[in-house]
């Protein structure tokens, strides 16, 4: 066990370096770095127009940047936002508490309403319940997250429920095929055979079964709502990390989409990450 | 066939026709303006009204279906050959190879997808034309969408690679390149295609979300999910049916594929 998080662990620090070299990479080299949206401003006078250029001519390379920002980074220092001239550690931790919470709430709405339709979905197959409830998830992934957002917003709903509404169709799919499976196994068909009860049935032989596949659904499904959140806090004027990533992006702002990139990216692959080492260890309590 | 495939097929089929024909049916030009009507309710001139900017909605519509039916098979298209050609060989290579590509794999996968667009995407220059914008913003779609189903293609291709006929092929003498043009490959294709359809109505609806933020295809020019930034400005007192034809449109487009894509043989 120790042996495998160390690999884990391993695993999430070279992920981690090489997601913000990537992201720094693609930032620095892409075709629009060079260009500033203020000298689009017609305000500025050509002296302010070649010192913001200048200001760009000034800043250091892709790798003396990583560098730098890695040795910054050992100190907790993550440099300072361009847009917005604060320190990006400030930035990141005002918003990442409304983030949290409403990818939580999110993430746990989504699973309840997801295993709400699921489980009798599985339970009895090809049913009129099956069908609407595929129906009705079917509906949900077909509406872009920002059409959810701005509904939300125009009916001042709360945007973590916009998440929920995009990850419900996700989860669904995915946990109805695996309590599926669950329910057409061998022992689970003799157990219900049997006369156990359902409620029996379900948390005795089919969760145990189904348990680490769900799991990892769960990790994945952090990623999905990371992913949701951006539109969402964009259109519902939601003061999260995926409106920072909104404005950090349009702003050609690298110190702050490289932090950003790394917060995600770290965030993604420790949940993959737990729910791999949870469903290991609960196979081999099943075996 | 089942009726819901056939009805699904029928329509996609109509909308994708009256799009391709958008130059014969569309009354006026996409970025005409009608200055003394702006925001009109629909009338015999303008069947779906106008919009803030009094461009017929009508014309918009047909033009912005075009673009977006058109460019998503293709950025479908990229990103399936990308996939074919990560998963595909480093399934059939196995080894370190296969190691590395999927490592590359799973730090792609653990990037939200739509993050990495918004970045990427947001870095182009600021005076491209509206179409080469269209074209790089759903050409970014294929180049970044390749992950998932390398994965899939790169398991489907491992296990082709011990399957026995490629070992009897490869005993009997045939080059690497020749066995994977005539035995790997053909044997992919189901997978391949499935992940080509499965990938399109993903492209449609991040190319709407990305419209939405204002980071999808440049104005003049209509795509949905331009089309879709209309309902930034909805409110929810003056309810107009016709502002939401888009929505519509891009919702039956998406259902269809997916009825469509119920098959089995797809899905598998």
């Amino acid at each position: 066990m120790t042996k495998r998080i160390a690999k884990h662990f391993l695993r999430i620090l070279l992920s981690l370096l090489v997601g913000g070299l990537l992201a720094a990479t693609l930032v620095r080299f892409a075709p629009g770095f060079e260009v500033d949206e203020r000298e689009l401003d017609t305000r500025l006078n050509q002296q302010s127009i070649v010192a913001i250029r200048s200001e760009r001519v000034a800043e250091p390379g892709l790798a003396q940047f990583y560098l730098h920002y890695l040795s910054r980074l050992l100190h907790g220092d993550l440099g300072v936002s361009r847009s917005s001239n604060r320190p990006a550690a400030d930035l990141i931790r005002e918003r990442l508490t409304v983030t949290v919470r409403e990818i939580g709430i999110g993430l746990v709405a989504a699973w309840f309403l997801a295993l709400l339709m699921a489980v009798p979905a599985a339970m009895r197959r090809d049913t009129p319940f099956d069908l609407l409830f595929a129906l009705v998830t079917g509906g949900l992934v077909s509406i872009p997250a920002g059409v959810l957002a701005v509904l939300f917003f125009l009916f001042s709903w709360p945007a973590s429920l916009a998440i929920a509404l995009v990850l419900v169709p996700k989860v669904f799919a995915y946990a109805r095929n695996l309590l599926a499976r669950g329910y057409a196994m061998p022992h689970v068909l003799t157990a219900r055979s049997k006369g156990l009860g359902e409620t029996r049935v379900f948390f005795w032989h089919v969760v145990p079964t189904t348990a680490p596949q769900l799991l990892a659904l769960a990790g994945v499904s952090v990623s999905i709502a990371i992913g949701a959140a951006v539109p969402i806090e964009a259109l519902c004027d939601q003061p999260g990390i995926g409106q920072l990533a909104w404005h950090a992006a349009l702003a050609r702002d690298l110190v702050l989409l490289v932090n950003l990139t790394l917060i995600v990216t770290l965030v993604t692959v420790v949940a993959n990450s737990a729910s791999d080492l949870l469903g290991a260890a609960m196979q081999r309590g099943n075996a | 066939m089942t009726t819901a495939r056939k009805i699904a097929l029928s329509l996609l089929l109509v909308i994708c026709g009256a799009s391709v024909a958008a130059n014969l049916l569309a009354p006026v030009p996409y970025a005409e303006q009608f200055r003394d009507l702006p925001g009109s309710p629909p009338s015999t001139k303008h069947w779906l009204g106008t919009d803030n900017l009094g461009r017929d909605r009508f014309s918009r519509v047909l033009y912005g279906s075009r673009v977006s039916l058109l460019l998503a098979p293709t950025a479908a298209l990229i990103s399936t050959l990308l996939a074919a050609c990560i998963g595909g060989a480093a399934g059939f290579l196995g080894g370190r190879i296969q190691r590395l590509a999927m490592w590359t794999t799973d730090l792609f996968l653990s990037l939200p997808w739509l993050f990495l667009l918004l970045a990427v995407r947001a870095l182009l220059p600021l005076n491209i034309s509206p179409q080469l914008s269209a074209v790089v913003t759903f050409s970014l779609l294929g180049v970044l969408g390749w992950a998932a189903s390398a994965r899939i293609i790169c398991a489907n291709s491992s296990s082709l690679r011990n399957s026995d006929f490629v070992l009897q092929a490869r005993a009997s003498g045939l080059k690497t390149p020749r066995v994977l043009a005539v035995h790997v490959l053909p044997n992919l294709a189901p997978v391949l295609l499935a992940q080509f359809w499965i990938s399109i109505p993903a492209f449609i609806l991040a190319e709407a979300n990305l419209g939405m933020l204002g980071l999808g295809v440049a104005e003049p020019l209509p795509s949905w999910g331009s089309l879709l930034r209309e309902l930034q400005s909805y409110s929810a007192l003056s309810f107009h049916l016709w502002q939401l034809v888009p929505l519509l449109l891009l919702i039956s487009v998406v259902t269809c594929l997916q009825i469509l894509l119920s098959n089995k043989e797809l899905t598998a």
